[in-house]
């Protein structure tokens, strides 16, 4: 405070033109700086909706002369994008859902219940989450094949739901330990049962990070690729970001087909930031130890 | 009252079940199976011959192997270094320069806009910079032959390959430091820059001496997780370059993938999956301890 003051009374009018060219260097920086950072989005999305020929006579950096979704169109229904939307939705949904309900008991047993041990479990769950999937890969593989459940959706929501419930237990069990311990002595003398206990009154109070637990494993398993790489064979069976990556590498696509493709891959995650994003900043700082 | 005290915990147990056998039988049991396959000679298909440490003696002679960890060096720098210096100093001025001076809309505008990447699937982000890269109609030389500069093989060049893999992942990681230091920074107590402006302490004293060491917690979580991070990158590598041109862009992980699905030398991508694992759970351990330690002082 006094040292604004004391810069205020000097009153210098040169001082003031500097905090003001201060000002617009400042931002003249960060808007290029941004606009380096948007300009992949930005590139793929004025050429996904030009013609080849357009692209071919105006090159990549000309603002499209009109909407051309003639080459997205073409794209969709070459790899039946609709076939991988589903694909990835059931995937990521159902992996959501199991693995915020294992994480919940896992946690409502090591949090709440303080069960012996609980401490080597949770270092257990932790060390599940940060394993290499390269050193689980061809054991899962190989177990996937014996069971008859390769290039089936059911092995790769199987592998999720665990991987991703290992984060959720290590989280949930903090914000469990947290709680008071009178609340579970107090339920068992009003005579409620553990599964009343866990319902009733732990769950709609851990329902905030319970929904964040949701958004994150949703999206965490929505852009996975190594292990459904290994696990999904057949391009009916597989996810968005893999069927768009795996079918970069095999045709040789024209640029605007290219920048296409691209799109389809950006825009569900668009939707997917616009919707979650008051739960994703929210998150971000409690997923950092993933 | 002990009999109160112990008895409400016994029936937790059942509750741990299902989680503890679904985590034994697909991450502990798949995990000891690589182990073991790592001391064999296995092509995936007859019946695995244990050769004992013939594998990794084999990787310690394997001059592919030591390419992917010298590879995985420079990963380290484009993943953690730089976007954790680079996250730290765009932190700070955001924070207490674009925030006060410019307003906090603005500044939350554009760590949203430097956030952005991060929302991509690594491989879809891949996919869009391939296509930017493409040496006969990428954007990338189409901008540079406008200028009068030469076309550049980005992906495709040896020599430059690492380079652009490095200057993508940049890209896309700046964002994660950027917002974890922001967050940081507002537990940070002003009456501490109060006290150093009074001492007349310049911007960069600041940041050196009450910054960095105010958000210190923070500065470790990110490099650690980003270093743990570095160690899987793979998608980004398929994606982009295969691990070539040659052996240029090989990282362990993708070597580890090339032996078990196209070399069919799973014995020899377990001794790979293995080494990884020996060192992030090393880098897990070092995490856990700080973080305990962490948790100790602030009293939890």
């Amino acid at each position: 405070m006094i040292r604004t003051r004391s810069a205020n009374l000097q009153g210098n009018p040169l001082r003031l033109d500097r905090a003001q060219v201060g000002k617009v260097v400042a931002l003249v920086g960060l808007t290029v700086l941004l606009i380096v950072m948007l300009f992949p989005f930005l590139i793929v999305f004025i050429n996904a909706i030009k013609s080849p020929a357009e692209y071919a006579n105006n090159g990549p950096m000309s603002l499209p002369q009109g909407i051309y979704v003639q080459g997205l169109i073409d794209f969709w229904n070459r790899v039946d994008f609709t076939n991988k939307l589903i694909n990835s939705l059931v995937i990521s949904l159902t992996v959501a859902i199991f693995g915020v309900a294992l994480s919940l008991f896992n946690a409502f047993a090591l949090g709440i219940g303080r069960v012996r041990g609980r401490v080597w479990f949770l270092v257990f769950f932790l060390m599940a989450n940060t394993l290499p999937q390269e050193s689980l890969a061809y054991p899962l593989y190989y177990f996937a094949k014996f069971f008859g459940i390769y290039n089936s959706q059911i092995a790769v929501i199987l592998v999720f739901t665990v991987i991703q419930s290992a984060f959720g237990t290590y989280l949930l069990t903090s914000v469990f330990s947290a709680f008071p311990r009178e609340i579970n002595e107090a339920a068992m003398i009003d005579g409620c049962t553990k599964l009343q206990l866990l319902l009733r009154i732990v769950m709609p109070i851990s329902m905030p990070t319970l929904s964040v637990l949701f958004v994150f494993f949703f999206i965490w398993t929505w852009n996975e690729f190594f292990l459904p790489m290994v696990l999904l064979v057949s391009t009916s069976k597989q996810t968005v970001p893999l069927a768009i990556a795996v079918l970069q590498g095999q045709h040789n696509m024209d640029a605007t087909t290219s920048s296409a493709s691209a799109l389809l891959g950006l825009l569900p995650c668009l939707v997917f930031f616009v919707l979650f994003q008051r739960t994703l900043t929210k998150g971000i700082t409690a997923g950092s130890i993933k | 009252m002990n009999i109160t005290r112990t008895a409400p915990n016994r029936g937790y147990w059942a509750f741990l079940l299902p989680g503890a056998i679904a985590l034994f039988l697909i991450i502990v049991l798949p995990f000891l199976v690589n182990v073991g396959v790592s001391f064999t000679n296995w092509n995936g298909v007859s019946s695995p011959v244990w050769i004992g440490l013939g594998n990794y003696e084999k990787a310690l002679n394997d001059a592919t192997f030591w390419a992917s960890f010298k590879n995985n060096l420079y990963i380290i720098v484009a993943m953690v270094i730089i976007p954790t210096i680079v996250g730290l100093l765009l932190a700070a001025f955001l924070y207490d320069y674009v925030s006060s001076k410019l307003g906090k809309g603005l500044a939350s505008f554009f760590r949203a806009g430097y956030y952005l990447p991060q929302i991509l699937p690594v491989a879809i982000a891949g996919v869009v910079w391939r296509w930017i890269m493409q040496p006969n109609w990428g954007v990338l030389n189409w901008m540079l032959n406008a200028v009068g500069l030469e076309s550049q093989n980005w992906l495709g060049d040896a020599d430059l390959a690492i380079y652009s893999v490095m200057a993508i992942m940049v890209w896309f990681q700046i964002g994660y430091p950027l917002v974890i230091f922001m967050a940081a920074l507002q537990r940070v107590d002003p009456d501490l820059y109060e006290a150093a402006s009074v001492d007349g302490a310049t911007w960069f004293d600041k940041f050196f001496y009450i910054t960095i060491h105010q958000i210190r917690p923070e500065i470790f979580v990110v490099v650690l997780t980003t270093l743990i991070h570095s160690l899987k990158v793979f998608a980004q590598i398929f994606v982009l370059t295969r691990g070539g041109p040659g052996r240029a862009t090989i990282v362990p992980s993708y070597f580890a993938y090339q032996n078990f699905f196209e070399k069919s030398s799973v014995g020899y991508g377990a001794t790979i999956a293995t080494i990884m694992t020996a060192i992030i759970i090393i880098l897990t351990v070092i995490f856990i301890n700080v973080q305990s330690g962490q948790e100790l002082k602030e009293g939890y």
